[in-house]
């Protein structure tokens, strides 16, 4: 066995073991029909405004209140910091600290920043995260650049999930000084051709491309989903195990997510499914 | 805790059905999982931005045969384009004064700051009909006719008898709520952006509970995404309950009462 080949088994294995940490996690919290794993969550500060659970504990009163039992947290650091490395590893210590292993980090990477690989790296080998989660319209790129798509092929090669967030605010309301486009997803389905297996999430899209959805394995989040019973709609068009639940809190109010589900009228398998079982499952591909 | 919900902003959109009456139904069956009473419909089934009298009378005919098929259900405003004075009076009267309306819709066609409006408003005033401005402060660029909070505060300056609700509180709502503060007769309706966080927390420190109206602007968005503004919100019970029908109720009042529709 080349060098090479040994150190992709060795963060392979690290990769299913942070998510076999994970899943075992979320499956020992409740039974499995009360289970609701929330797969869009930040930490830290919004850097325009306070929100009312910008602290993590508040935050994660107000998700166990609400009967989360794991939630996929990023951190708003990510948006805007230079020192990624710095950023993950503040999100790794806040979510062993609160939470009691509610919280799931997912760091970030920028692959337009130099040596950005060694952030990857420790995302997988120093926190054990299951996976990362990218900005690529804060983080200046277009979803065809070539750093990009070596950075998906790396996180694939690492069993990663990998979310890519389209925005994080309606672009009519932004910030004079920070208007950030969101970015064009169509390039998304020939690189996904290029990294064959990716567990890929889209976070806070309205409309995502149904060919996108059934191209590969990419899902999607519930939080900016709109229209009235916008998620049983979605689901009569999407593959049902590619909708997942995510409030976007402490952002969105975490309500607006839950109370979707109850909106929409959907059969106790689909409630299911985009509760916890489509989250669990990407969790699950990560070890096998 | 359950809290009874009027929601001051809703469309006949966004629903299957080839009939108004199809789609108020259909909203309905919605609104009935999230326990909302009531539903004020607005606009027709098709829109224009800056409609012609024969587009706004046909807009509203789609209403009214949706009102009256849920009469317990919703309440009707009626759309105007001010631009058309004599026609917008006309279709007030119609509506309103003649009809089931209790109040008047005015969307994008020309800002409201403009003198045009001021016979409409006043004819609203007395006709006791609430008004709801469509607001937005937009940095990619409003529409030519789009009003901001502020030319609305313009207007209820000049009308201090006419009650407003300042639609999407400008979108930009940290810049809306400031704008409409000195003005108690424009209420904050948080209907129809994200359901961003503090939202609803800022509009009850700077205004008072009691003047901010809870509205989905149904179909195009959920009613639940709306509905988690109050109910997500970090503001007292008793506020909730102001916010998700009190205040409706009450400045719809007095039209009610004029009209003899027991609630």
């Amino acid at each position: 066995m080349s060098l090479q080949a040994s150190r992709r088994d060795f963060l392979k294995t690290a990769a299913a073991a942070a998510g076999a940490v994970w899943l075992r996690n979320a499956a020992t919290a409740k039974p499995a029909e009360d289970q609701l794993i929330d797969t869009n969550v930040y930490l830290s500060r919004w850097p325009l405004r306070r929100l009312p659970c910008d602290e993590t504990a508040r935050l994660v009163a107000k998700l166990r209140a609400n009967g989360v039992t794991q939630a996929w947290a990023g951190s708003f650091d990510a948006l805007l910091h230079r020192d990624i490395a710095s950023v993950n590893a503040r999100l790794a210590e806040e979510c062993r600290r609160h939470g009691s292993g509610l919280l799931v980090p997912f760091g970030t990477v920028n692959p337009k920043l130099p040596d950005w690989e060694e952030d990857l790296r420790r995302c997988v080998e120093q926190y054990r995260m299951p996976g990362i989660r990218l900005h690529p319209n804060y983080h200046g790129y277009p979803l065809d650049d070539a750093d990009f798509v070596k950075l998906l092929r790396l996180a694939g090669r690492r069993g990663l999930i990998v979310q890519v967030v389209h925005v994080m605010e309606d672009r009519r309301m932004m910030h004079p000084l920070l208007q950030v486009e969101p970015p064009n997803l169509k390039p998304l389905g020939s690189v996904l051709k290029e990294t064959p297996g990716l567990r890929l999430q889209l976070l806070n899209v309205k409309s995502p491309p149904l060919d996108l959805l059934n191209s590969g394995n990419v899902s999607m989040d519930i939080a900016m989903l709109e229209g009235v019973g916008g998620v049983g709609k979605w689901l009569a068009e999407a593959p049902a195990e590619r909708v997942l639940f995510g409030s976007y809190a402490p952002m969105f109010y975490f309500e607006s997510a839950l109370l979707k589900l109850k909106e929409s009228p959907l059969t106790e398998e689909q409630l299911r499914a985009v509760r916890c079982a489509n989250a669990q499952r990407l969790l699950a591909t990560i070890t096998s | 805790m359950s809290f009874e919900i009027w929601d001051v902003h809703a469309h006949l959109s966004g629903v299957s059905g080839t009939t108004p009456e199809e789609r108020l139904g259909q909203l309905l069956k919605y609104a009935d999982r999230l326990g909302i009473a009531r539903l004020c419909v607005m606009m027709g089934m098709k829109w224009n931005y800056d409609p012609t009298p024969e587009f706004v009378r046909q807009s509203n005919d789609e209403v009214l045969r949706a009102i009256r098929a849920f009469p317990d259900r919703a309440f009707g405003f009626v759309y105007l384009n001010p631009k058309h004075t004599q026609a917008s009076l006309d279709e007030l009267n119609r509506c309103v004064r003649d009809g089931p309306m209790v109040g008047v819709k005015l969307w994008v066609a020309l800002r409201c700051n403009d003198p045009r409006l001021d016979p409409i408003v006043a004819r609203a005033a007395e006709l006791k009909a609430v008004i709801t401005q469509h607001c937005w402060i937009k940095i990619t660029g409003n529409l030519p006719g789009e009003s901001t909070p502020m030319d609305l505060a313009e207007l209820a300056a000049r009308h201090p008898q006419a009650t407003f609700s300042c639609i999407h509180t400008g979108g930009d709502w940290e810049r809306g709520i400031c704008a409409i503060r000195p003005h108690p007769n424009i209420y904050a309706d948080i209907n129809g952006g994200d359901p961003t966080a503090g939202f609803t927390e800022m509009a009850v420190r700077k205004l008072g509970a009691d003047r901010v109206l809870y509205g989905s602007d149904a179909g195009g968005r959920s009613f639940a995404s709306q509905l988690a503004k109050v109910l997500g919100a970090d503001i007292p019970d008793s506020a909730k309950r102001l916010i998700l029908a009190g205040n409706l109720k009450r400045i719809l009042q007095p039209i009610l009462r004029e009209k003899g529709i027991k609630v």
